[in-house]
């Protein structure tokens, strides 16, 4: 009786087993045409001599202007100082706060929270755009009494301002991250020190620095990363500073005329070089401090530090920094969206307050063609990004399928490619393959869903570790096979992490400046790249008023997921 | 001297909803190379009261004094890293960064008193193989396993020659037999340095095995201290008798020669104060009453249906209904009992002591209670 029943369960199994290995290879096959292709085509393309692949043989001249134009090092070197500039400064400040906020008994700890976080809702655009308001040479709220009073002005457009905007915009990025690695470290391996007789000097110096080092180093990395891939600031702050960097100069070559698609590609080559020696020091590094990890299994308590009359200290620069860092960028666009010219606020100013950016805003054809481009593209990307990473996620988290680990690696791959990198590796795509979407919504759809494939694999992947293998398999004893078991079992268990994902696809998608600024046309252009393009038509009040619009509808957006998702947004 | 004395002492919790008291006014002292137990379940106090002695939590009220020094008392509190102790901590707490040396070398280094590197490498190797852990040096902490980062813990409390050794529930991460040989190993080390020692559990067995003197705590309190033997053969209380080991409760009025209690009076002395007609309580150890497959015509003899014979190797797990309640008694492996049978049931009287009813009923044979 159990002999009969275990043969036929194996005969109905083998089936199965090919199904999944057939779904595993073609998500692999999708994935490397999503992924791994257009990177080949992108390497082709900057040793292509005529600038169409397959044709007139290969030069390495554009990789040797890379590296031996006069420019070429102060190009490297302004990327360089840049990224480690901005990732020094958010990790100054995003550590601090989350030490205060964490391990000290500052008071209303949940409204620090809630404002470091606030940042990583607005769009790069937009924060760049306001700080451009404030520091405006001649114009800016802050340079113009500068400038009055003192004779000069705080110079934005250059290297210091670069770095300041940028860091101000990846300190609550640094904020999330260092907070969460202060809070799995175990008070008592602090605890324990003090009780071995450390003194709080000691007990920093020899136990929590060293065992927060691997995390830190891994953060500034990431931070790293994270700028050096960075367009909007290299773009609105850095070109009219004449201070170039690698994604300011990718769009710069192509934006030239006649566009030199060879050498932005072989610079483009270069900086997704830099980017996987990064990540893939990171995942060295991470590796090393998740073995520093000790389960316990036991809530952590932590222990706050008393402040003492240091507190109004702490008070202080939280408010300065969520006041100077959060709110006086959009106070200033905001405001802004109501000038029918750009001015300092003043008495006379007041007075002429007006809607018509708005007005403009609402009646304007390709701002509502941008609106309605965002809104179906941003639907679009985060369903698709849902199904697919879904379906990955269970293959790679549940299944015991060949051939899984590759898949897992490979739906993260595209973390590495920065999104410039990304637009111009599928012009060469589909500038070669006779499939002709250059120019329409498809193509920018293509770049989201692989830009965005990682996010929705992370957050699915970790939504199906909680879900307990357990719980599968109870229904499994109860008699349900693979598809009632999924059904009924695993997608209600995980519908919160489905929902929270698809919502936060779409968010990142509203703001998705990067990858598409290559690759749009007037009819597919989007919410981002309008703002982008009214900047250089020197529409600034309007962009004010659009950037509210955003702002506003992303705020609503987060309060959605929020409320549904139960979990604070991860910055993108 | 190094006793430990604590008095009154006082601390509460914030919380969402005001603050919830975990200890009210408690005081215990433990004598010199004594060790103390402070035994009860989850939210009792009990941490909250070593983390207190350890300074690691500040307590709003009380004293505690080590020897001659005041480490808590009004208007003083002593830094953790200024007491003499040495402390274990549940999740061990072993420093993932370094190795098994440094780790037990660590309170050495920080110390006031420099020591050449001689002294210390000497001083952590004795502490290592009284541990027997010795060969493991530069071994790095993460790759020990769970009885080795435990015994590495206790060297690292111990290497430094403490005052005072606090224990945290040390074995409650260990699986069941690692922690059979540990608390061996444990209760003779102690034995051997002779060092004041408190130690915090929720397992009954463990402080009876170890301690000297155990303190029962209950909703932040201490109900009931004494030696081992004390808080098992007489508990104060309803709680204390259900916590430490298993109980029946035979609940009924007092009468002059015993309780009311199973259709009949079960005779027992009552302790001191209880009054005839007042609520009493009388518990049964299983292992105290005898069961035979007939009576025997003994005093305090009562005849019921066995509802239940476990065989456990060493004795019979019975569970007999005499008068719509259950008992629970142990029988000697090889008396012929069959489920369904009428037995005879003996509560030897030297055996029984009512006392107050407190109203505490034991959750292993109440239904309605079961969780």
């Amino acid at each position: 009786m159990a002999a009969v029943s275990v043969s036929r369960s194996a005969g109905r199994t083998r089936p199965t087993l090919r199904l999944d290995i057939l779904v595993l290879g073609l998500a692999v096959a999708l994935l490397a045409y999503l992924a791994l292709v257009p990177l080949g085509m992108l390497f082709l393309g900057s040793v292509s001599e005529s600038g169409t692949l397959f044709e007139g043989g290969f030069t390495l001249r554009h990789f040797q202007r890379v590296v031996t134009d006069p420019s070429a090092l102060e190009l490297l070197s302004a990327s360089f100082l840049y990224s480690a500039g901005a990732a020094l400064l958010a990790f100054a400040i995003g550590t601090a706060m989350a030490w205060v906020v964490e391990r000290s008994d500052v008071p209303v700890r949940n409204l620090w929270y809630g404002l470091a976080l606030v940042p990583l809702i607005i769009p790069g655009i937009v924060h760049t755009i306001g700080w451009v308001f404030l520091l405006s040479p001649e114009i800016g709220w802050i340079n113009a009494p500068l400038k009055a009073l003192f004779g000069f002005s705080l110079p934005v457009y250059s290297l210091p301002g670069m770095v300041w905007v940028q860091g101000l915009h990846d300190a609550p990025f640094a904020f999330v991250l260092m907070g969460a690695a202060l809070r799995t470290m175990d008070p008592s391996l602090e605890e324990a020190a003090a009780a071995a007789r450390a003194n709080p000097l000691q007990t920093l110096r020899r136990i929590s620095l060293p065992l927060l080092l691997p995390a830190s180093a891994g953060v500034l990395l990431i931070l790293f990363v994270r700028t050096l891939e960075s367009f909007e600031v290299p773009a609105i702050i850095g070109l009219p500073g004449r201070v170039f960097v690698y994604t300011s100069r990718i769009y710069l070559s192509l934006n030239q005329y006649p566009p030199n698609f060879g050498l932005a590609a072989a610079f483009a080559t270069t900086l997704l070089g830099i980017s996987v020696i990064a990540l893939a020091t990171h995942r060295r590094l991470t590796r090393r401090s998740e073995a520093y990890a000790t389960v316990t299994g036991k809530a952590y308590r932590p222990r706050r530090v008393e402040l003492g009359r240091w507190r109004w200290v702490a008070i202080a620069v939280l408010v300065l920094y969520a006041f100077g860092g959060v709110f006086l960028p959009i106070i200033v666009l905001f405001y802004s969206s109501f000038l029918r010219v750009y001015v300092v606020p003043s008495p006379e100013s007041l007075g002429t307050l007006t809607l018509s950016n708005y007005a403009f805003i609402l009646t304007d054809d390709t701002t509502l063609r941008a609106l309605g481009n965002s809104a179906l593209l941003g639907v679009t990307t985060a369903t698709v990004v849902v199904l697919f990473t879904s379906v990955i996620a269970w293959l790679t988290v549940r299944s015991k399928t060949p051939g899984r680990g590759i898949l897992d690696f490979m739906a993260f791959v595209p973390i590495a490619i920065p999104g410039i990198v990304l637009g111009i590796s599928l012009i060469w795509v589909y500038f070669t393959v006779p499939i002709r979407i250059y120019g329409t919504l498809w193509i920018l759809l293509v770049a989201y869903v692989t830009r965005f494939m990682p996010y929705g694999m992370r957050s699915l992947s970790a939504g199906l570790i909680q879900i307990h293998r357990e719980l599968e398999e109870a229904a499994q004893a109860a008699g349900a096979r693979w598809w009632p078991t999924f059904r009924r079992i695993t997608l209600p268990l995980l519908r919160p992490v489905l929902l929270a994902t698809w919502i936060y696809v779409f968010i990142i998608s509203l703001r998705e400046l990067s990858s598409g600024i290559l690759l749009y046309s007037s009819q597919s252009v989007v919410l981002a790249i309008r703002i982008f393009d009214l900047r250089e038509a020197g529409q600034y009040t309007a962009i004010a008023a659009l950037s509210m619009i955003l702002i506003v509808s992303l705020v609503l957006l987060v309060a959605v997921l929020q409320r549904f998702g139960g979990r604070t947004v991860r910055a993108s | 001297m190094t006793t430990l004395k604590v008095e009154g002492l006082r601390k509460t919790y914030q919380t969402g909803r005001g603050g919830v008291a975990a200890v009210q006014d408690i005081s215990f002292t433990v004598e010199e190379g004594r060790f103390y137990t402070l035994l009860g379940p989850s939210g009792c106090g009990k941490t909250t009261t070593l983390r207190c002695v350890a300074g690691l939590e500040r307590p709003e009220g009380g004293t505690i004094v080590l020897g001659g020094a005041t480490w808590v008392g009004p208007g003083r509190f002593v830094p953790t890293h200024d007491r003499d102790i040495g402390m274990v901590f549940q999740s061990y707490a072993i420093w993932p960064h370094l190795t098994v040396f440094e780790n037990v070398a660590f309170p050495l280094r920080v110390a006031r008193t420099k020591r050449s590197k001689a002294e210390v490498a000497s001083a952590v190797g004795e502490a290592l193989a009284l541990v027997g852990l010795e060969g493991l040096e530069s071994r790095a902490a993460p790759q020990l396993s769970g009885g080795q980062q435990q015994r590495l813990a206790l060297a690292r409390a111990l290497v430094g020659r403490p005052k005072l050794l606090l224990l945290d529930e040390p074995l409650s991460n260990l699986d069941a037999k690692l922690r059979e040989r540990m608390r061996i190993e444990l209760r003779e080390l102690q034995r051997r340095l002779g060092i004041t020692t408190i130690y915090v559990t929720h397992d009954q067995g463990e402080a009876l095995f170890m301690s000297h003197r155990v303190a029962v705590m209950h909703g932040g309190v201490i109900v009931q201290e004494g030696t081992p033997k004390d808080i098992y053969n007489d508990p104060a209380t309803g709680f204390v008798a259900d916590f430490v080991g298993s109980a029946t409760f035979l609940a009924g009025p007092l009468a002059a020669d015993g309780v009311h209690a199973l259709g009949g009076i079960v005779r027992s002395r009552a302790v001191d104060g209880l009054e005839v007609g007042a609520k009493a309580l009388l518990v049964l150890r299983p292992e105290s009453i005898v069961v035979r497959p007939a009576p025997a015509g003994r005093t305090n003899e009562f005849t019921g249906t066995l509802r239940q014979a476990a065989f456990l190797g060493d004795h019979l797990d019975c569970v007999i209904e005499i008068e719509s309640t259950l008992v629970r008694a142990y029988a000697h492996p090889s008396t012929p009992l069959v489920r369904g049978q009428t037995v005879a049931v003996e509560f030897p009287e030297d055996h029984c002591v009512a006392i107050a009813d407190d109203g505490w009923r034991p959750r292993a044979l109440t239904r309605e209670q079961a969780d």
